[in-house]
């Protein structure tokens, strides 16, 4: 058990390190995430002008939530991608990898542990930095806010990381994934909240965008940090999505090893 | 040691009225002995790397039975991983972006290797097959022939009895591709270890393998050694003209309907 812990854990540290090869890309990323934050600022702050206390925020609450959203662009890699895997199905590459004597979700997701960790450090805190020093941000007030965002920030990276892998796994079903690329993108930038928060959604529609898994990416992590969420509630929910979205992929990488073709040779 | 018992494995391919199947392995049976070095040719798409990868456990079969190492790959593919070395020239198993030695590592822990155990073979295999120069160099700047030593290596580090290999020497130059196979004898002669290789280079074959079987459409054409391969053939035939005959001539039947 404990060699199994071990195994996960370097390989999510090479994940780190891995990643830390693409240093400039990290540091291009959070140009471009900062900057963006400063126009979505600009947009939130005349939407919350116009209307006070919109969504339950202020306006400080709304700049907040809009660079929160933006250092978890990287992290929780919410344009997609992020893993290797599809291409490995794609070139047939994955062929090695099911040779290893090891989980193939559990091997991508400590890999994918590693990236997040690495991008936090390198795309996250920028945009928050900048957003704190231009406009003034909410400052969780006290350890246990912190040790709850912490944790809801790392449920989020679990549940975006389920959901990209089962996108990644297609692959073995469909020859090109880029539909299920393109959808997954659609959906995850409108239902996590990257685009506006979902509190801002009317009737049964925002009911049902914050029930989905997608929320527990950006919108509850936002919230937490906020301090407007119930914790053990927001974590609760986040769990839930994480665990079933995980069994989720764990089937279907059973299902992708029993039936399915390697590509090439 | 390698125990294939009518195995087959069909894809369906295409969909709607298109769909068919296709039969990559059918019937095939053949057994390899512990210590044997075993050459697997066939043309291109003939089965070679779907047997391989029913060998391995990646593939399961449609039909048929296999054991490697006396087990049953699909089954205790974990637990067989652990006592197979397995090496795609054209793959690598190695992490692209980071340095050599540090794949090695995460081998270890992979394979649960003995840190002295590990120490030791990794030295040995590095005095082998001379990998000092570029233990630090991350993989994606090594040249193909440092690669594929690196590849090589990594299969061998949990000590395996048995060693695939599918093309081990695709690409390489002459002074590689010599340094490959004369570890490659070393490797079978003074350990013992299997080796079932497959390959399109017949320098390998004759340099290396004592018997030899060929696969087309997916069934066994010929299996025997050497001397008997090229007696198939008028004297004086190259081995290469040999088998061409052999790839061409054995009567390729329509494909099997759905």
């Amino acid at each position: 058990m404990e060699d199994v812990f071990l195994l996960y854990a370097r390989i999510a540290a090479y994940g780190f390190r891995r990643h830390s090869a693409y240093r400039a890309a990290a540091l291009a990323g959070a140009f471009t995430n900062s900057v963006f934050g400063i126009l979505r600022a600009y947009v939130l702050i005349a939407l919350w002008q116009a209307r006070p206390g919109l969504a339950g925020y202020d306006v400080t609450d709304a700049v907040t939530f809009c660079f929160l959203s933006q250092a978890f662009i990287g992290p929780m890699q919410v344009f997609g991608g992020g893993l290797q895997l599809a291409g490995r199905v794609r070139s047939g590459d994955v062929a090695v990898d099911l040779l290893r004597p090891a989980s193939l979700q559990l091997w991508s997701l400590a890999d994918d542990l590693g990236r997040a960790a690495y991008l936090f450090l390198l795309r996250s805190l920028p945009p928050t930095f900048l957003g704190a020093a231009l406009f003034g941000i909410v400052v969780p007030a006290g350890p246990a806010a912190w040790a709850a965002f912490a944790a809801s920030f790392t449920l989020g990276v679990l549940v975006s990381f389920a959901l990209r892998y089962l996108t990644a796994l297609s692959c073995f079903w469909i020859v090109d994934d880029q539909g299920v690329q393109s959808l997954s993108l659609v959906l995850t930038l409108f239902l996590s909240g990257m685009v506006l928060p979902l509190n801002l959604f009317p009737g049964w529609f925002g009911e049902l965008t914050r029930t989905l898994p997608w929320a527990a990416m950006v919108q509850v992590p936002a919230d937490v940090y906020l301090g407007k969420r119930d914790v053990l509630e927001a974590l609760a929910f986040q769990i839930s999505w994480a665990a079933a979205l995980l069994a989720l992929g764990a089937l279907a990488t059973r299902a992708a090893r029993r039936k399915v073709v390697v590509q090439g040779g | 040691m390698i125990e294939v018992d009518r195995a087959g494995r069909s894809f369906t391919v295409g969909r709607g009225s298109a769909r068919r199947t296709v039969h990559a392995v059918r019937d095939l049976s053949f057994t390899v002995g512990a210590g044997e070095f075993v050459g697997y040719l066939g043309p291109n798409g003939a089965g070679k790397s779907t047997t391989i990868k029913m060998l391995t456990g990646v593939l399961a079969p449609t039909s048929g039975r296999l054991r490697v190492a006396g087990l049953d790959p699909t089954r205790r593919r974990t637990a067989l991983a652990r006592r197979i070395g397995v090496v795609f020239g054209q793959r690598t198993t190695l992490w692209w972006d980071l340095p050599l030695k540090d794949s090695f590592q995460l081998i270890r822990y992979l394979y649960k290797v003995d840190r002295i155990d590990f120490r030791r073979r990794l030295d040995e295999l590095a005095g082998l097959l001379d990998l000092g120069s570029f233990m630090d160099t991350p993989v994606r700047q090594l040249s193909l022939g440092q690669r594929m030593r690196g590849d090589v290596t990594a299969a061998l580090l949990h000590d395996p009895a048995v060693l695939v290999l599918d093309e081990p020497t695709i690409g390489l130059d002459v002074v590689s591709k010599a340094a490959m196979r004369d570890f490659l004898r070393r490797l079978n002669a003074e350990r013992g270890t299997t080796v079932l290789l497959t390959t399109h280079d017949l320098g390998d074959i004759e340099k290396l393998c004592r018997r030899v079987m060929l696969i087309d459409h997916g069934r066994l054409g010929f299996d025997g050694t050497l001397d008997e391969l090229r007696a198939t053939g008028p004297d004086g035939d190259s081995l290469e003209e040999v088998v061409a005959r052999l790839y061409t001539g054995s009567a390729p039947g329509t494909p099997a309907p759905p």
